[in-house]
């Protein structure tokens, strides 16, 4: 009566073609995302009742510079035509000038830029480390003080909008209570921030205190759906030590779930530098974006909203194949 | 086979409105459970608080908002209670001013997006198809957007005008809500009393009204209670930046900007406004969480929950 | 019983020199000897208090198989799992012995009952496939349980190889790297056995490990661990709702009620003769394939811990009750060779459980059929499912579709509705061709043809009063005034044994055997001329399965309504059908009156699905 190996069972195919299959997929819908986002961005900046140039302007404006403006943005061409020129310049590097100092938009946004990657990248290695042990150690002390203080802190600050964690910040740690650290960064624009690494301190306390909640909430559910499941506690049944059980049976069941919250909150940073920056003073592109759009300064918002929606849809890409590798039951085809 | 027989049963009575006073009752019952819950308590207890300030603020106010009636920054006294701001407005008054249009435009914004995203996530999770595509495809692009980075998008050319404000906002909201109630729909579109509806015979909208929306109930509290939310920090956050009502008008997010560089004078002018902001936001979201919690049934007690599989099925109480 | 020696070549340390497994009946007999000896086990809530298993006590000796039977609510998943000190979340164990090899496990400290959990006791899930880490490669999981009791074995590797070729799998380095979500139901419960024997302990505790797999699959499974059991000397507790599948394995059976036990004994004799009223309930709803039989159910709901009462937990639901069962608890008495716990053993021995035959009443064949099934071929997406099945289904009888999971029956019954639209064929309903998806066919159409499903928790609307629920078809299909409309109600509640109170509450309020009694008034309510019965019992305990397969048949026969009834269990066709097409893979096996399926199968896979059936006989010794 002996069954082997039924070759009547499936067999499994150990390839990694599933990977690359959703890579080139998701790749695909991206590009057509980022195509229809660059329409979104394009028709909400130059699609105008009334005419664009004016309305920068003010209505009474010597009608010399509104020609010159409309030149300048392609005002007198058709719609299409306009984005054409717009969407070919992306790709040839050719961006526009300011309307507010006449700089290329590049060498004005670059620093800039550079400057927010910093911040944004600090943040979330910190901030994930510190939500991922912070959460594991909720979960694995479930119902204890660590774990009712933490779920009481997380449920208040991911109430809270960034400033007031900012102004907060401020309060207590450079103008009221304490005089320790800088409340305003007297960086020039333009310079990078790494020349006065104690600049980035607030704004990265800001941010990570921000995300870390969200980061701890989603670990802390993730390990504890996994120890109280059902191979946990036959693990349990087998004799294997409780050590063991949170670092070789939980931990790799709660990481894939929790990577697509670290990649949401790498997204929400996206969002987070804008205010953050413009209280600090910290010269990015969240500040450049302030400006630009009280200067209604058309280029440089077009660019930098599309940087943005740009590191979106790749962080949602990178998230999903990390999730995905960690997940064995997706990955490999029955 | 007549089908138009009736039975016999003479007595066989049931007041339509009983059945109808005992479905109401079931969502009273609900909610009243999550203010007996101690998050739920607290929740509705701190934004009834700041709702109450903004809205009877008003009224209460000792000075008009408007009037330079001290020194810049002057600290509290017994006749200015919270001191100055930067041109010597009373802050006092100002706060009390400062918050209904913020409550009025976060509700607008919230209804807005409840109502298009559940629209949208429930047609694209029933219908299917083509329709469920381009819904998630637009989805998608929106959400390509950070919320608050969607509405700069939107006011950088027509500026900061309050509708174009709770507009936008309202719109970033839609394609999150439209996501969580797509995939709840999805859910119960699949479930077994869904297909029963269908066999007999009736149409696709009468099935997503009648059979789909009372079990989305849950699902769309909790968004709701999260989108208010989102829409608070996002509106108090754009006031903060400088797109919000425009000065002179007193609004808590445009005060703590304009009062920032006084803070070593009159911090309070700056920690006021932003506590009432804090205070509003972690009820809210406090009180959605209680209800999501019980809703869900996530507070189940531990020993319930490991009669389950002993049982073979949910335990009533 | 035996009290001689207390443990066997084990000793009582969990390093003890483990010699090679004797085999035959010589070395069973000279490992006689009690193993495990549990008394007055009792595991009550955490936070009020209720009991969930009370007084427990029995005695299981070495190569023997004790079966631990019960309905959910019964408790002996409880018991089970306390065997190996655990109790779930909530709960927890307050009193009793667990004495296994002389050393009671409930007294050991932590890491003493650690070490023993795997290595001197060990579990076998129910459900291996979410028992199994999804994330660990099943080969690792293998040797972790020879892992965390380094120095209990001598050569863990080659161990490894030998416990894989006792279950029957290949110890190759393919399947031992795979994940458990790439190996089917049988590998799975394979590699936990394994698991479970790996060290080679004095108990194992089995919970259902068959539910779920194939009938084949699951004589497979239970065949190795008799064998296992005999061979290693091993004592075992079987735990189980099924009966059938019981009585063919164990040697002595214990049946759990309301948290304690009720009646215990050997096997045979407990089958054959059962005493305590509950006892001869559940065995009067086991279904046989040889005898077309009534079942009768018992009426009721187990009580919940908490709500268990003074006396005899069963009083409410027993059909000898007297006025002292509901204040005074019986205590076990010996009776027959069994222990029960009944306050009328004696009385009730002497009465005989009576099962009576069903009148088969064959209807005539001449007329044309209600239902006409040709050449039908059906697929999911690209996969076909269903190849050129054909059936038909005259009026006024029951039809039994018969297969097991994957043979296309509920695909037939979802083509059949109207719900499943991907399909090539023709079925023609009282004469007239249907057309393929619900959407299409006429309101007439559908309410002649009804369709109840399966699990009774998904089928009916949470948000909705049974009332609303029933009404809700008529409204839809017929013109009624309100009170004509409530009175049709009202008395299609009667025809299922349904109160009027039924009708303002919400379905999570009942059980899961009420609920499907909900589901079908809703089908009866407009008066159907076919009903189609997809699994309806799959999901409900015996007792409750009993009940409603009694319903439909009474109902059935009453309303003269044809009837198409889908079912994976042989035995269960006998008592309600008049024919029965059994279908295998997607095509019919074979198709004819019930008597000539069932007693003269003339089909390779009839045959041997026959064989394959768990009934309720006398255990081979």
């Amino acid at each position: 009566m002996a069954v082997a190996a039924a070759p009547a069972e499936r067999a499994a195919s150990h390839d990694a073609h599933p990977i690359a299959r959703l890579v080139r997929r998701r790749i695909a819908i991206s590009v057509v995302t980022l195509f229809l986002v660059s329409v979104v961005v394009f028709l909400a900046t130059e699609v105008l009742p009334g005419n664009a140039a004016y309305a920068i302007l003010g209505r009474n404006a010597n009608p010399v510079r509104v020609r010159a403006l409309e030149n300048a943005l392609h005002l007198n061409r058709g719609l299409l035509d306009q984005y054409w020129v717009w969407i070919s310049g992306l790709f040839t590097g050719n961006l526009g000038h300011s309307l507010v100092n006449g700089l290329p938009v590049w060498s004005y946004v670059e620093p800039r830029l550079i400057n927010s990657a910093v911040l944004v990248l600090v943040t979330g290695v910190i901030g994930s480390l510190a939500g991922v042990v912070i959460g594991a150690i909720a979960a694995v002390r479930k119902d204890g003080w660590f774990d009712h203080i933490t779920s009481v802190v997380v449920l208040a600050v991911t109430s809270l909008p960034e400033f007031v964690v900012a102004i907060a910040l401020i309060i207590l740690l450079s103008t009221v209570v304490w005089h320790v650290l800088p409340a305003v960064s007297l960086l020039a624009p333009g310079t990078y921030a790494w020349n006065q690494p104690q600049l980035l301190i607030l704004p990265v306390a800001t941010l990570v205190i921000v995300i870390v909640p969200y980061t701890v909430r989603m670990m802390r559910a993730a390990m504890v759906e996994a120890l109280e499941s059902d191979y946990v506690e036959m693990a349990r049944l087998k004799g294997v030590p409780e050590r063991r059980i949170v670092l070789m049976h939980a931990l790799p069941n709660a990481i894939a779930p929790t990577i697509q919250v670290i990649g949401l909150g790498f997204l929400y940073l996206a969002g987070g530098v804008v205010v953050v920056e413009y209280v600090f003073n910290f010269p990015g592109i969240g500040q450049g974006l302030v400006y630009a759009v009280n200067a209604r300064d058309i280029p440089v918002i077009q660019f930098i909203v599309l940087v943005l929606a740009a590191f979106y849809v790749v962080m949602n890409i990178i998230t999903d194949v990390i999730a995905l590798m960690a997940t064995p039951r997706r990955r490999i085809v029955r | 086979m007549d089908v138009n027989a009736p039975a016999a049963s003479p007595a066989a009575r049931i007041p339509q409105e009983k059945i109808q006073r005992i479905r109401r009752h079931q969502w009273a019952s609900v909610l009243w459970a999550v203010v007996r819950t101690p998050r739920g308590a607290i929740g509705l207890g701190l934004a009834s608080f700041v709702a109450g300030v903004a809205v009877i603020g008003p009224f209460l106010a000792p000075d008009s908002p408007y009037a330079l009636v001290t020194l810049a920054f002057a600290k509290p006294s017994g006749h200015f209670l919270l001191g100055g701001d930067f041109l010597g407005r009373d802050v006092l008054s100002r706060v009390l001013e400062g918050g209904w249009l913020l409550l009025v435009m976060a509700a607008c914004a919230t209804a807005l997006g409840i109502a298009g995203g559940a629209t949208a996530g429930v047609s694209a999770a029933y219908l299917r198809g083509r329709s469920d595509g381009i819904i998630m495809r637009a989805v998608d692009v929106i959400l390509s957007f950070p919320q608050l980075v969607f509405a700069l998008l939107l006011l950088s050319l027509l500026g900061p005008k309050l509708w174009l404000i709770t507009v936008a906002v309202g719109l970033s909201h839609a394609p999150q809500v439209a996501r969580v109630l797509r995939s709840a729909t999805l859910d119960i579109s699949e479930r077994d009393f869904v297909k029963a509806a269908e066999l007999q015979g009736m149409r696709p909208a009468k099935v997503m009204v009648k059979e789909i929306l009372p079990n989305l109930v849950s699902p769309l509290m909790v968004e709701a209670g999260l989108r208010l939310t989102y829409s608070i920090v996002i509106m108090a956050g754009l006031a903060f930046l400088g797109f919000g009502q425009q000065p002179p008008a007193a609004n808590w997010g445009t005060m703590i900007n304009e009062n920032r560089n006084g803070l070593p004078l009159n911090p309070w002018a700056v920690i006021v406004p932003a506590a009432l902001i804090a205070l509003l936001t972690i009820g809210t979201n406090t009180f959605t969480d209680a209800f999501a919690r019980v809703a869900i049934g996530v507070d189940r007690r531990p020993e319930e929950a490991a009669l389950l599989d002993d049982l073979g099925q949910e335990v009533a109480e | 019983m035996n009290h001689s020696a207390q443990g066997g070549p084990g000793g009582s340390s969990p390093r003890g020199q483990q010699a090679a497994p004797p085999t035959g009946d010589a070395a069973t007999a000279a490992q006689r000897g009690i193993r495990l000896k549990v008394t007055d086990l009792e595991v009550r809530l955490g936070a009020s208090g209720a009991d969930v298993v009370s007084e427990v006590s029995f005695a299981v000796r070495s190569g023997q198989v004790l079966g631990l039977v019960g309905e959910s609510g019964s408790g002996k998943t409880t018991v089970a799992l306390a065997l190996l000190g655990h109790a779930r979340r909530g709960l927890r164990i307050t009193s009793g012995q667990v004495l296994l090899d002389g050393v009671d496990l409930l007294g050991l400290s932590p890491g003493d009952l650690r070490a023993a959990r795997g290595a001197r006791v060990s579990y076998v899930p129910q459900d291996p496939s979410s028992a199994l880490n999804p994330t660990l490669k099943v080969g690792n999981q293998l040797r972790e349980a020879l892992l965390v009791h380094a120095g209990v074995i001598d050569n863990p590797a080659d161990r490894v190889a030998e416990v894989m070729r006792e279950v029957y799998l290949d110890a190759t380095p393919e399947i031992l790297g795979r994940y458990p979500h790439q190996l089917s139901g049988g590998q799975q419960q394979r590699i936990a056995l394994a698991m479970a024997f790996a060290c080679r302990p004095s108990l194992i505790v089995l919970d259902e490990p068959t539910t779920g797999l194939d009938v084949s699959t699951q004589r497979h499974v239970l065949d190795t661990v008799r064998s296992l059991c005999r061979s290693y000397g091993v004592a075992a507790v079987y735990v189980s709702h099924d009966l059938a599948v019981v009585s063919g394995l164990v040697s002595d059976v214990a049946v759990m009620y309301a948290g304690r036990i009720v009646e215990i004994g050997p096997t045979a004799r407990l089958f054959r003769e059962p005493v305590h009223p509950y006892t001869r309930g559940l065995i009067g709803a086991v279904p046989s394939p040889e005898r077309a039989e009534v079942l009768t159910g018992i009426d009721g709901q187990q009580p919940r811990p908490g709500h268990r009462g003074a006396g005899c937990s069963f009083a409410a639901r027993c059909g000898y009750v007297i006025a002292d069962c509901t204040t005074e608890a019986p205590e076990p008495v010996l009776i027959d060779g069994r222990t029960v716990r009944c306050l009328r053993a004696w009385d009730i021995q002497a009465t005989r459980p009576e099962r009576q035959a069903v009148v088969a009443g064959p209807p005539s064949a001449a007329e044309a059929p209600t239902l006409s099934v040709r050449g039908v071929s059906a697929s999911y997406g690209s996969t076909p499912v269903l190849f050129d099945v054909g059936l038909d289904v005259p009026p006024r009888a029951c039809v039994a579709v018969v297969g097991e999971s994957g043979s296309g029956k509920t695909t037939l019954a979802r083509c059949v509705a109207g719900l499943h639209s991907n399909w090539t064929g023709e079925i023609a309903f009282q004469g007239a061709p249907l057309d393929r998806g619900a959407r299409q066919r006429s309101r007439d159409v559908l309410q002649r043809v009804q369709y109840i499903f399966q699990n009774p928790y998904t089928s009916l609307n949470p948000r909705k009063t049974v009332g609303q629920i029933i009404a809700q078809p008529l409204e839809q299909f017929v013109d009624l005034k309100f009170r004509e409309r409530s009175a049709r109600v009202v008395q299609v509640l009667e025809d299922v044994s349904l109160s009027r109170d039924f009708l303002s509450r919400y379905p999570d309020q009942l059980s899961g055997g009420e609920r499907q009694r909900v589901a079908i008034a809703r089908a009866l309510v407009v008066q159907p001329d076919l009903l189609i019965c997809d699994e309806v019992t799959s999901s409900l305990d015996v007792s409750v399965q009993a009940i409603i397969v009694e319903l439909l048949r009474r109902i059935q026969r009453e309303r003269q309504l044809a009837m198409i009834f889908i079912t994976h269990n042989l035995a269960l066709v006998r008592s309600i059908a008049h024919s029965a097409v059994v279908l295998c893979d997607g095509a019919v096996a074979e198709s004819g009156p019930v008597e000539q399926i069932l007693e003269h199968p003339a089909d390779p896979y009839t045959i041997r699905l026959m064989e394959d059936v768990p009934r309720l006989a006398t255990p081979s010794r």
